[in-house]
């Protein structure tokens, strides 16, 4: 089981990283050269076919990641589906425009988080295979729960009229990111900036060696 | 070839399609943090939960708010506030295995100093 993984994972690093080159080149065709004969036909989305083929892959891999988060009962295993939902949400943020998002996703969380989180399964198991399997009573009542939920949310967000026109607009640049963080945003930014700082410390202090 | 004006009509991304997979991501969240007794797989599940707001905010900002970064630097809020909480909570975690010798949430059933 434990060889069946390492193999698989390089080989998942391989595609995410291909797919990530396609997308980013596919969204370079549909910017601003690519959308002007699209303008004087009037029939086809800046993106064309390309753009609805993408969100499906990218959609239909991100959802089985995550239903993969929650049916694997092994946290290892937890851990390499969330690492695949990550990455691949990063992709959504890539096929939205939000381009520096998207990198900051792959930084921060796949690279940052998910690593804390793995130490963290590292640091808190005897074995990786240990498992604490809760009744299933248990399982079935969340199941109904959520897929309630699920059915609930899907029928409010498909009968929802929303405002604005559906056409998208043009990304945000990295300079509009960068000018809102430091006029509108700047409190929050600088009390980011401090509970991180506060965060480090307490982290520290909580998994610190205790003195005899 | 496609015929006219097929794309747009059938095919064409809105925000409905975001906002659905984004729902998906939340409930497979809220299932993780229901079943599993494993302190670090309930933290995967609020990672999860975290994502798909995210998703939300940034999908938002795209579709309904030309223009504006609004939705974007939320989003990037959502991201930092969910690093610091992973440390914390990862913290936590060690401290628990420190003291029980498990990371099973049933058993850690005592408030003491």
């Amino acid at each position: 089981m434990a060889s069946n993984t390492r193999t698989v994972t390089p080989v998942l690093t391989a595609a995410v990283v291909l797919l990530g080159m396609a997308s980013s080149a596919a969204l370079a065709a549909s910017g601003p050269g690519a959308a002007a004969p699209s303008s004087v036909t009037g029939a086809v989305p800046p993106g064309g076919i390309l753009e609805p083929i993408l969100f499906y892959i990218v959609a239909a891999v991100t959802v089985i990641s995550s239903l993969g988060v929650c049916i694997a009962r092994n946290i290892v295993r937890m851990a390499v589906w969330l690492f695949i939902a990550l990455s691949w949400i990063a992709f959504l943020y890539f096929l939205l425009a939000a381009t520096f998002l998207g990198a900051i996703q792959l930084i921060v969380y796949v690279g940052g988080t998910l690593i804390l989180l793995i130490f963290g399964v590292m640091l808190t198991s005897r074995s990786p295979w240990v498992r604490f399997d809760p009744p299933k009573i248990e399982i079935a009542a969340a199941a109904v729960v959520c897929g309630a939920l699920l059915v609930t949310l899907c029928i409010v967000l498909c009968r929802a009229v929303w405002p604005a026109t559906e056409g998208a607009a043009p990304g945000v640049s990295v300079a509009d990111l960068g000018r809102g963080l430091l006029t509108t945003y700047l409190v929050p930014f600088e009390v980011a900036g401090v509970l991180l700082m506060i965060v480090m410390v307490g982290a520290a202090h909580l998994a610190r060696q205790e003195k005899k | 070839m496609l015929p006219n004006g097929f794309i747009e009509q059938y095919l064409a991304i809105g925000l409905t399609h975001y906002l659905v997979v984004a729902a998906v991501l939340f409930c497979c969240g809220i299932f993780t943090m229901m079943t599993k007794r494993n302190a670090i797989g309930i933290l995967i599940g609020v990672e999860l939960v975290l994502n798909a707001a995210s998703v939300n905010l940034i999908a938002f900002d795209r579709y309904l708010v030309s223009h504006e970064v609004d939705g974007q630097i939320t989003a990037l809020f959502v991201i930092v506030l969910a690093a610091a909480e992973a440390a914390l909570a990862v913290g936590i975690c060690i401290n628990l295995y420190k003291n029980l010798a498990t990371v099973d949430v049933d058993t850690a059933t005592k408030l003491q100093g």
